[in-house]
């Protein structure tokens, strides 16, 4: 046995990693290409040098060795090169040489990509497979009593409202004194979650705005995308299309020097503004955009230098109470558009989410509210703000729902719910499920992310790179060299396929339930699901 | 083996039945009687597990008391002693009563029951200088009071308590009801009869989930489920107003929003039909009130039934009127001649009441329509919702 030499601590095998490289000499036609693929370098060329035995039959010829060397590819077990499991490899190889496959035992990566005491940060989700929103079932089906609805040929109208409504006395009395009535959008139930123009790159970015354009100009659907927090590019923001965009305002403010120096030559009003105050992924945390994708161009949009961490602070820093935080700042946006755009806050669900929604409910300029749950995604967090911290989304929202049904303005304030929805696949179940919770509707992005620009991120901690510029689908890339493989008119269409599709299976959801006129926003004697516990928290049916 | 497809025959066909609604407004004042007899016409189309009566523009002696109020209830023999007692402390004083004692075995299906109580009273000395919003929420509390107090050891049954208005509701046979209580005594005649043959189609059977339903005047009745009820009984209750309980029916919602369409918000009938069911946003844009209609639509967004329903109901005006919700997937029928017109669910129930009437003019309101009729009863009046609304005052 040749000597090994030391072993450090951090020494692994590839058997240690939680992603393993097969491949086939056999098949391998050493073209390079998945070499030259891999984001993260973890596979190279390997020289490999084999002996074989040769023992000859008979006595009179003594046994031989041959030594040869053959090429092929050799996987790195370094934890900064440990392999992502994205797969590109085996989509650029022409023969399917090769593809990761996961460890069928737990990792022991996990406790040495912590090297030189910096904690993993990465991209993506929470990689828990667990939803209890796939476990809620609609329940309520239409029978002979109430027929059930034609999903395909009736008329629905699955729209939701954005913005502060006055409630009906209210309203006849401000109509009759012609006073101020507060801006309310008549918008699609699923919204395109806040994802940044940095986050994302360029080419995402456009083929997203394309696809909202089309949807909302040929289809007719009121589709709304929210800028995350970096700003809006100049053009968009004197475009007409800019009235299918939420402008996000968070702690950092990367952005709004432009779009506030962009205020004059505005031909339309945005959407509304976001106040982002914490989100689901790493509640509590700021937003996080690594140095790799502050380029020029994202380091102009955010008037920020290029090649720095942008780190945004866990709150906004100008302000230092609840009012302050809410109240004037929601205020303060308001007037910038002079009162014509809803201004509503996003916070990270949590425990004391109440606190803020009943802060919320006194303040005649909050436009709404959207929690996000734990399992919402990000460009970049730290690995133990994604696993560990946050509230799930459907407790957080049925008790928000509940007590604005306890004071009668679950009307006045909609609340929209983020975080997981469609995590599985299921987005139309998921979002109906918290509709009938109380959700005015509900805000999707890595969903949006896999299926219109094909992300490969998955649930068992696959890829989860977007924070290092190195998307190799070249989603939330800033290197052009990644970039380029994403056709924006491609990702369009695909967005155009994802909100049609989520039209009809929301059809297909509210038609049996007998709903068709308005979105079935509360119905909770609808829903049911199979845990107990769960049931009574949610106040809703305990079904086996 | 015929024996068990004929129940299940039936069973089916009891599942498919629905709840069979009649109304008429006449001149002359008629028997209750009549819309009895209109629901058995009807009948196989309601199970006979209930009827509700609500009974108004009296005659008979009721008329020499249109302004005192009359509670309509049915009580035990220690719930009338303790509805005197109460009564009694709140000072007032009965006029006039027209109680029905039942002496004979009640019909299959039908519980015993010791009082049909129908009672006049005089009001309290000290409500003469009170306004007459103030006079209307005192009935009320009283009302939803003795119910409470009723709802307890099952003592009281209390459906109305209000001045011109009389119901009468029983779980069981309308016909056998109806014969058993003798409702064909002239007293009980009126101008205006809402009559419903029930079936609860999703809640568990409950006197208090026979329709009509009854609040500070208004009372409604409605075919078909109400698939939107619990997010619009969430809204009314939250609404910080007295009187918004009950919800034994999916349907008493749809009382209690003309309640607070007409009462709180001060809005007519054509604005309730806007309220519950909207013109789609399109729609709107067409309408010359649609910039209105929209904020209306908006802020009274969990009001908005999802239908199948066709909602019938009275006014305290006396106006009759029926509004279909926008599927219209429930029947629905106007008809008659000046003096008398009906309501009614079926064909069959309007042809058996007013054989003779010119049929031409019979109309089934669809989606975009309300129809009533004024209590001058001259003619069946039609509105569209695509129709210009008056200036809000």
């Amino acid at each position: 046995m040749e000597p090994m030499g030391r072993i450090t601590p951090s020494a692994l095998s590839t058997k240690d990693l939680p992603w393993q490289i097969l491949w086939s000499k056999e098949k391998c036609t050493l073209c390079g290409r998945c070499t030259a693929v891999c984001p993260v370098r973890a596979i190279e060329l390997g020289v490999h040098r084999k002996r074989t035995l040769q023992v000859p039959l008979g006595l009179t010829e003594k046994p031989g060795n041959l030594y040869s060397v053959y090429h092929g590819i050799r996987q790195r077990t370094e934890p900064a090169f440990a392999c992502i499991g994205c797969g590109m490899c085996d989509l650029v190889c022409p023969n399917h040489a090769i593809m990761p496959i996961h460890n069928d035992e737990q990792d022991k990566l996990r406790f040495h990509n912590n090297q030189d005491g910096v904690p993993r940060r990465r991209g993506g989700r929470r990689n828990d497979p667990g939803s209890l929103l796939d476990r809620i079932k609609f329940v309520r089906i239409s029978m002979l009593t109430d027929p059930a609805l034609d999903a395909g040929r009736h008329e629905f109208e699955l729209r939701t409202l954005l913005g502060r409504i006055l409630p009906p006395e209210e309203i006849i009395r401000v109509t009759r004194e012609e006073g101020w009535i507060p801006p309310v959008r008549e918008i699609y139930p699923l919204i395109i979650g806040g994802m940044s123009f940095g986050a994302l790159s360029p080419t995402m970015w456009e083929g997203l705005q394309m696809g909202v354009a089309y949807l909302n100009e040929e289809l007719g659907m009121p589709v709304r995308f929210c800028t995350g927090e970096g700003g809006c590019p100049p053009r968009l923001l004197r475009s007409r299309f800019l009235k299918y965009v939420i402008l996000q305002i968070a702690s950092g403010y990367f952005g709004w020097d432009e779009i506030i120096h962009a205020l004059p030559e505005m031909v339309e009003d945005p959407c509304a503004i976001e106040i982002k105050y914490g989100q689901g992924a790493k509640p509590g945390d700021g937003g996080l955009l690594m140095w790799y994708k502050v380029n020029r161009l994202i380091a102009a949009i955010r008037g920020v230098p290029q090649g720095v961490n942008l780190p945004s602070p866990p709150t906004h820093q100008t302000k230092y109470s609840i009012e302050e935080a809410v109240a004037k700042m929601i205020q303060s946006m308001a007037m910038a558009w002079g009162f014509r755009v809803p201004v509503y806050p996003k916070i990270s669900a949590t425990s004391t989410s109440l606190a803020v929604l009943n802060n919320l409910t006194r303040n005649p300029y909050a436009a709404g509210l959207v929690m996000d749950g734990e399992d919402g995604g990000t460009g970049a967090a730290y690995n133990v703000s994604m696993n560990h911290m946050g509230h799930p989304i459907a407790s957080s929202l049925r008790d928000a729902y509940l007590n604005l049904v306890k004071i009668g303005k679950q009307n006045e304030l909609p609340l929209f719910a983020g975080g997981g929805i469609g995590k599985n696949g299921n987005l139309a179940a998921n979002a109906a499920a918290l509709i009938m919770l109380g959700a005015s509707g509900v805000h999707s992005s890595k969903y949006i992310m896999q299926a219109a620009a094909g992300c490969v991120g998955s649930e068992a901690d696959r890829c989860n790179i977007c924070n290092i510029g190195l998307c190799p689908k070249g989603i939330t890339s800033q290197d052009a060299r990644l970039y380029r493989r994403l056709d924006p008119e491609k990702v369009a269409e695909r967005l155009v396929d994802v909100f049609l599709f989520f039209n009809t299976e929301l059809k297909k959801i509210v038609a049996p339930l007998g709903r068709s006129t308005s979105l079935p926003i509360g119905m909770s004697d609808a829903i049911g699901i199979d845990d107990y516990n769960a049931a009574r928290r949610l106040g809703i049916k305990y079904v086996i | 083996m015929k024996q068990g497809l004929r129940d299940c025959m039936r069973q089916q066909e009891r599942i498919d039945f629905m709840c069979r609604l009649f109304a008429i407004t006449s001149h002359e004042r008629v028997s209750p009687m009549m819309a009895i007899r209109a629901l058995d016409v009807m009948k196989e189309g309601h199970d006979g597990s209930g009827v509700g009566l609500f009974l108004s523009d009296l005659g008979g002696e009721f008329q020499l008391f249109r302004r005192n109020p009359i509670l309509s209830g049915i009580f035990s023999n220690e719930g009338v002693n303790a509805l005197d007692r109460i009564m009694m402390d709140l000072d007032f004083m009965v006029k006039y009563k027209l109680s029905i004692k039942p002496v004979k075995n009640p019909p299959a299906g039908t519980p015993k029951r010791d009082n049909y109580l129908i009672r006049v009273y005089e009001y309290p000395p000290e409500w003469e200088s009170l306004n007459e919003n103030e006079i209307h929420d005192r009935l009320l509390m009283i009302r939803l009071r003795l119910r409470e107090i009723g709802e307890k050891d099952g003592s009281m049954l209390v459906f109305s308590f209000w001045p011109d208005v009389i119901m009468i509701k029983e779980v069981g046979d309308p016909m056998a009801i109806a014969e058993y209580l003798g409702l064909d005594r002239p007293e009980l005649n009126a101008r205006i009869i809402m009559a419903q043959g029930r079936q609860n189609t999703n809640y568990a059977i409950d006197i208090y989930a026979c329709h009509p339903f009854f609040i500070q005047g208004i009372a409604t009745m409605t075919n078909g489920e109400n698939t939107a009820f619990l997010p619009i009984r969430e809204f009314l209750m939250s609404r910080g107003l007295t009187g918004y309980v009950g919800y034994q029916s999916d349907s008493e919602v749809f009382t209690h929003i003309l309640h607070y369409a007409t009462n709180r918000l001060g809005l007519g009938l054509n604005l309730y039909k806007h309220i519950i069911t909207p013109l789609t946003d399109e729609e709107l844009v067409r309408h010359p009130d649609g910039a209105w209609l929209r904020l209306l639509k908006q802020s009274c967004r969990p009001l908005i039934i999802d239908g199948p329903n066709c909602v019938m109901g009275c006014l305290p005006d006396k106006t009759l009127f029926m509004i279909q919700d926008s599927k219209k997937l429930r029947p629905g029928v106007v008809g008659g001649d000046t003096g008398m017109f009906v309501f009614c669910s079926e064909m069959c129930g309007l042809d058996a009441t007013i054989p003779h009437r010119n049929r031409n003019l019979d109309f089934q309101p669809m989606k975009y329509d309300t129809v009533y009729v004024p209590w001058d009863r001259q003619e069946v009046k039609k509105w569209s919702q695509w129709e210009e609304l008056p200036p809000l005052h």
